[in-house]
């Protein structure tokens, strides 16, 4: 069995609510799946606080083992880390930082835990930190050099919330050490997930191939170009391992906000708006040079279909495809 | 006299310390300290007033909807736009969920494994909770299945849970289509199923016609765990534990063409009464705030300083004319007029016995009224109106809504279409408030005083309230 203790820090519970939302399996039958044992949770556990913080000073001192250290939320360091205190008065920075050392693993939960967050990208006032990383720059509370004795620096799993599958995932590999370095990204996100862009396997996917566009949220054409998607740069897997089963933001009708993104909540990030230059969106996708995008949105665009152009500005699917008819040529 | 702290609490939203006086076997006096402070009112300020929908819902995860509620309620306000009738219905459906969703994990996981405790091994009905709720016990598949049916629906409506932004001024971004109304309901029986077998062990309308106190013994005889929490609340003498000054507060929630299935208002002195808003304030005196004067959050501030002389907690005191007040379902059932939780706090006052049990009375009744929105739903008519392109106006509102835990107000102005202001009273915000400017302690600060120093049964009492801390000190 593999032990695991995951602490709250200053964030808001959603990425322990996200995941006891779990189906196929539930996560108590993932984590035992995993050999894994949850030695502490704030929402789970038994063990009042007390004896959590003798559980914590015995594997500081090396009396216990920590196979996995789980953050969530981000790390308050403003007022000397008053902001946020464990049992006597310590930040609990202070004790996190300690725990990092005497961990194999180090897992930043959310994109709180890995980035800083909406606290970070704020002026809140309450130096919201990550564990490895500060917004988009290496650093953290933990500094760009930390390296977990199993030999992986902290494993950002990010988002915001985290998908419940993001998280069982990356735990059960690591408890079966089959999470490599180069399992990562350069922001040390899970590749398995990290890899694909929420664009992949939209439903807007054929609207989005002809530029037929939404104008309106309700919609229900492509949002890159007016409703600020940001499918095509965001790195999840969110429309082919949707969530709660069979869902998605884009299956709820809104934009990806790119969420899994160090600043996703920035102030400049402006929410279901699509930024533009010259009139051009600015979020197109990072791989394709610009002058062709244009050139085949223009391509593509004479050759919309009625049945999408409709389709595109109308909060339903009015115009069906037309079944084949008579003889194929 | 001696003190003690409990804390830190586990199987709460966020970080809680309590501090106890005792006097001798009895807590003689509490501070209720919530440790953790996230900043959100000031990270708004200078924001476009739409960036209020994404940060919103972060505040908390375990209530997001419910500020995205507050937060639409706001919006709608100052740009004077109203909702498809469809869009609120849907918003209701999304919102109810999540407060059902609420209800359940509080239960399950927050209040009820207390009762499964060590200390209370050889009480007779004991062993029944610690198979139940034991590790490894039937109980945590049960409740996480159901809780996950619900954010399934979420999901259906509203893309993902938590943290949507399917909730917008005007409706929300779906349109729904009768297959989909079929799965719904599909999904909602199944909910329907585990609350009237496995919670309640009664069939729904029995629990909504629950008249007076006598009536629970037809649930304390079922087999559901309602019947077998009641026979440990019995024992333990609930009724009479965790009593705080008997003033419930409540907004209206669950909008639906102009009405409200639950009214604001205060109850005071054993009845119902109006709700003056303007008699709200929030009073800084014991939080580690600027000193200034209480404030209505229309005009408040939040200006940390965490060295302040003889401030205890991040929680400000929010005040109804200059008084504390108990928020929760059991305010929303009483001001409702729920006549067997009316008879139970005009004997005993408030408890932990009717603080749960007007949790699930509202349970069923939430099964019941999503129920009934998902089949008034006019599936060919709009789920938002089109944008009206008219100008932001600058200006003042307020966002109100009730989540599972009680009121949840937002407050915010705006120049120049940015947030100049904003400010948010939570749930236990007001149960879980410091001491005012006159002395005067919060709820579960009145609640804890005479209570015997047993950490557990001290434990019930504060799990009663269902503490969110993350909410409390956003
Ligand atoms: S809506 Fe977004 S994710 Fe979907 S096809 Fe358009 S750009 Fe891609
Ligand atoms: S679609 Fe985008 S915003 Fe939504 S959960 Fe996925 S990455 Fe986050």
């Amino acid at each position: 069995m593999k032990t695991l203790v995951w602490l709250g820090a200053g964030g808001c519970g959603g990425c322990s609510m996200s995941l006891l939302t779990a189906e196929s399996p539930d996560c108590l039958t993932a984590l035992a799946q995993a050999g894994i044992e949850l030695v502490w949770h704030p929402s789970l556990s038994a063990l009042s606080g007390t004896e959590l913080l003798a559980t914590l000073d015995a594997m500081e001192a090396g009396r216990q083992p920590l196979d996995i250290l789980c953050i969530e939320g981000a790390l308050l360091t403003a007022f000397a880390g008053q902001c946020q205190t464990l049992g006597g008065g310590e930040p609990l920075v202070a004790r996190v930082a300690r725990l990092a050392r005497v961990a194999q693993c180090v897992v930043a939960v959310g994109g709180c835990a890995a980035f800083g967050g909406v606290g970070a990208a704020d002026d809140a006032g309450i130096g919201g930190r990550g564990l490895q990383f500060d917004g988009d720059q290496p650093g953290g509370v933990l500094g760009a050099g930390f390296i977990a004795r199993g030999g992986l620096p902290v494993v950002n799993i990010a988002g915001c919330p985290t998908h419940p599958g993001w998280v069982l995932d990356t735990l059960a590999l690591l408890a079966a050490h089959a999470l490599p370095a180069s399992g990562l990204d350069s922001l040390q996100r899970p590749r398995f997930y990290a890899d694909r862009l929420v664009h992949h396997g939209c439903p807007r996917n054929e609207f989005y191939e002809f530029k037929a566009t939404a104008h309106a949220l309700g919609q229900q054409g492509c949002l890159i170009e007016h409703l600020g998607c940001r499918g095509t740069q965001a790195h999840a897997d969110c429309n082919i391992r949707p969530w709660h089963g069979g869902s998605s933001c884009l299956k709820g009708g809104f934009s990806c906000i790119d969420c899994t993104a160090p600043d996703f909540a920035a102030p400049h990030r402006q929410p279901l708006t699509t930024p533009k230059l010259a009139g051009l969106p600015t979020i197109l996708p990072s791989d394709m040079p610009k002058a062709w995008f244009v050139a085949l949105s223009a391509l593509s665009k004479s050759a919309t279909p009625a049945r999408l152009r409709h389709n595109a500005q109308s909060d339903r699917l009015d115009i069906a495809p037309t079944p084949p008819t008579g003889k194929r040529r | 006299m001696s003190r003690k702290i409990l804390g830190p609490f586990n199987r709460v939203e966020g970080d809680l310390a309590v501090n106890l006086t005792l006097d001798g076997e009895r807590v003689s006096s509490a501070q209720v300290t919530s440790p953790m402070y996230r900043g959100f009112e000031r990270a708004l300020v200078g924001r476009p007033l739409a960036d209020a929908l994404v940060v919103v819902p972060r505040i908390c995860g375990i209530c997001s909807v419910s500020q995205s509620v507050a937060a639409v309620r706001l919006i709608q306000a100052l740009t004077g736009v109203s909702p498809a009738a469809n869009g609120e219905r849907v918003m209701n459906i999304v919102h109810a969920c999540e407060n059902l969703a609420d209800h359940l994990t509080h239960f399950y996981l927050f209040f009820a494994p207390d009762l499964a405790h060590a200390d209370y091994a050889g009480q007779p009905w004991h062993a029944d909770w610690a198979a139940r709720l034991g590790s490894g016990g039937p109980a945590a598949r049960q409740w996480l299945a159901a809780r996950a049916t619900l954010l399934r629906m979420v999901g259906l409506l509203a893309g993902r849970w938590p943290h949507t932004l399917a909730l917008q001024p005007g409706g929300v971004t779906r349109t729904v289509d009768a297959v989909e109304r079929l799965r719904l309901l599909g999904w909602l029986a199944e909910v329907r199923q585990f609350v009237e077998t496995v919670l309640l062990g009664v069939p729904i309308e029995q629990m909504l016609a629950l008249q007076q106190p006598d009536d629970l013994d037809a649930l304390r005889a079922g087999a559901g765990d309602a019947g077998r929490w009641l026979r440990a609340a019995d024992a333990l003498d609930f009724a009479r534990l965790g009593r705080a000054g008997d003033r419930f507060l409540a907004f209206a929630a669950y909008h639906n063409q102009g009405n409200a299935p639950w009214p604001a208002g205060l109850w005071a002195d054993g009845r119902a009464q109006p709700l003056d808003l303007s008699l709200l304030s929030e009073d800084v005196s014991h939080s580690w705030y600027e000193a200034a004067p209480p404030r209505h959050p229309a005009a408040g501030d939040t200006l940390p300083n965490p060295h302040k002389h003889g401030a205890y907690s991040w929680n400000k005191a929010p005040r109804l004319a200059g008084l504390p007040a108990e928020t929760g379902a059991l305010a929303r059932q009483l001001l409702a007029g729920q006549p067997c939780l009316t008879a139970l706090v005009r004997q005993h006052g408030g408890s932990v016995l009717t603080r749960l049990l007007a949790r699930q009375i509202e349970a069923a009744w939430l099964v019941q009224a999503i129920q009934c929105w998902l089949a008034a739903l006019e599936l060919s008519e709009p789920f938002i109106q089109p944008p009206t392109h008219t100008p932001l106006t600058d200006g003042m509102a307020a966002g109100l809504t009730e989540a599972a835990r009680g009121a949840l107000g937002h407050w915010a102005s705006v120049e120049g279409g940015r947030i100049s202001r904003y400010q948010i009273i939570a749930p236990t915000s007001w149960n879980f408030s410091p001491r005012d400017a006159h002395g005067q302690p919060g709820p579960l600060e009145i609640a804890l005083e005479g209570v015997a120093n047993q950490d557990v049964r001290i434990q019930h009492v504060v799990r009663s309230f269902d503490p969110c801390m993350v909410c409390t000190v956003h």
